[in-house]
């Protein structure tokens, strides 16, 4: 197995190895991969690949059976990290019976950001006309930009994004890839899942994923190069009939843009 | 763990349960509804005198430890004990913010259980008064105690209310109100010496028939503590911020 990582000192995630086992059953098997700082990077893949269970080891709360993390130079789940990552789960994990306001109110007590920070992270993800509401009264892309919004407190440095955009309207959609990228042109990287494959051309690099394994880690042109489509949908079928994973490094790749 | 967390938490438990009107006023009332029943079942009797004390224990007992045990379980289940656990938060300070809530909601609640029993329902107390609601109050606690304890081992709200019968009826059934403890099988009165709810109920019994002296219901109100200490402790080292 190519091991990437090697060639990605500044990478702000890197995962050596790591095996996952779940239910009895392997989900992630000896999975390898760099997220470079400063970047959007899309994991892609469909329902039940592992994405979750990813992302949940990257941050800290999965049990692992074997391998490494290392975000920031931090073994993953380290004490020190608490404070310099954001996570925001699949299910938008707020309270339903408190507002807006108070359930920011409250994770930025947690965090130890600014009192101020609740008002930037309100505006900064267009809550303002419902920061007064209960949680559950909610629509379902409102409760999950508040999720998101709980996630911004304190300005982590990387932020893991499980399905944010999912079930949200077209608009809103191309809104909030519009707040990833300032969030990322202000120096965070961030991962980000997702299972809608269009969604992979607003990242920089991907990763694709399938049955807990890697088809490709590469940036977005280079997955499309490597396999001569224009579309990344048809690029993971090519890759699955391939039989054999787009993995070239992040130096490598980072040299073509 | 900071105070500073532990507050936070306690004070968005309680903001959390007054958007609830309706719990707070079933957490309030239903012991003292259900100590009037008992009175009135019993009116031409005199076994509401022999049994209201222990009523006084079991009632908020009971209401405490389902209610923290669920709300805490719901925290699991909604991710939110995942973000807060990724986050910068003391696993102490996520049981004893809600410990500090509970305790705060078990206060009132047995403040009202008490005085519904003494005042409305004529239950002749001969020792302290102050003696009877610190006891009650001690053994509320221990109900949300063994709650968030309970909701540590528990996956699902089925589970949790499955506990009830495992955890908190025996307690009942061995406490000394269906039949004296003395008069237990030896095998079961041994057993009925360390459940933390005979503490209680002896206690409030010997408050009420003034039987026994300060030291003595003192020296049950520190076990009754320390079990409420052990298992706010035992919760929160049972709190995994990894799982499976
Ligand atoms: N709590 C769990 N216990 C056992 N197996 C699980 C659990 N959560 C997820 N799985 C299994 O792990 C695999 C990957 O799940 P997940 O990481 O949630 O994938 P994704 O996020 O890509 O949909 C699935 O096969 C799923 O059934
Ligand atoms: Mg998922």
């Amino acid at each position: 197995m190519v091991n990437n990582s090697d060639a990605a000192p500044g990478a702000a995630v890197i995962v050596e190895n790591l095996t996952v086992v779940r239910g009895g059953t392997p989900v992630l098997d000896q999975l390898s991969l760099a997220v470079p700082r400063g970047r959007i990077v899309g994991l892609l893949g469909p329902s039940g690949s592992g994405k979750t269970t990813l992302m949940r080891a990257i941050v800290g709360v999965q049990v692992v059976k074997s391998g490494t993390i290392e975000v920031l130079g931090l073994p993953a789940g380290s004490r020190a990290l608490r404070t310099r990552m954001g996570y925001v789960t699949q299910q938008a994990s707020v309270y339903d019976d408190l507002t807006v306001r108070q359930n920011l109110a409250y994770f930025r007590r947690i965090v130890g950001a600014p009192a101020s920070d609740v008002d930037r992270v309100i505006e900064r993800t267009d809550l303002d006309t419902v920061a007064g509401r209960l949680a559950g009264s909610l629509s379902g892309g409102q409760r999950s930009r508040v999720s998101l919004a709980a996630a911004l407190l304190g300005a982590p440095e990387v932020l893991v994004l499980d399905e944010p955009t999912v079930g949200l309207d077209p608009v809103l959609r191309v809104e909030l890839w519009g707040l990833f990228r300032s969030l990322a042109d202000d120096g965070a990287t961030l991962l980000i899942s997702s299972h809608v494959m269009d969604e992979a051309k607003r990242c920089d690099r991907l990763l694709l994923m399938r049955d807990g394994r890697l088809l490709a880690d590469d940036s977005v042109r280079g997955v499309l190069e490597v396999t001569g489509t224009d579309d990344v949908e048809q690029a993971f079928l090519r890759l699955i009939e391939r039989g054999e994973p787009d993995l070239r490094s992040t130096n490598e790749t980072e040299a073509q843009r | 763990m900071t105070p500073m967390r532990t507050l936070a938490t306690a004070g968005r438990v309680l903001t959390q349960i007054r958007h609830d009107p309706r719990t707070v006023g079933l957490l309030l009332v239903v012991p003292s509804l259900l100590i009037g029943l008992v009175a009135w079942i019993f009116t031409d009797t005199d076994v509401f005198s022999d049994i209201g004390p222990a009523m006084i224990a079991l009632f908020p007992f009971i209401v405490m430890f389902l209610v923290t045990s669920i709300s805490t379980l719901r925290e699991r289940r909604s991710g939110t004990l995942e973000r807060l656990l990724s986050m910068p938060m003391g696993k102490g300070d996520f049981i004893l913010g809600y410990a500090l809530a509970f305790g705060l909601l078990a206060i009132f609640q047995t403040a009202i259980a008490v005085s519904f029993a003494v005042w409305v329902c004529g239950l002749e107390i001969e020792g302290s008064l102050w003696l009877l609601f610190a006891v009650a109050v001690a053994d509320a606690l221990l109900g949300t105690a063994l709650g968030l304890l309970a909701s540590a081992f528990a996956r699902s709200e089925f589970q949790v209310v499955q506990f009830m019968p495992v955890l908190v009826f025996p307690q009942i059934l061995l406490g000394g109100i269906f039949i004296p403890r003395d008069q237990l099988p030896e095998a079961l009165e041994i057993v009925s010496e360390w459940l933390p709810l005979s503490f209680a109920i002896d206690a409030l019994q010997a408050v009420a028939g003034d039987t026994e002296s300060t030291e003595w219901i003192v020296a049950k109100l520190l076990v009754i503590a320390a079990w409420i200490v052990g298992s706010i402790v035992l919760g929160s080292i049972t709190l995994r911020r990894r799982t499976p």
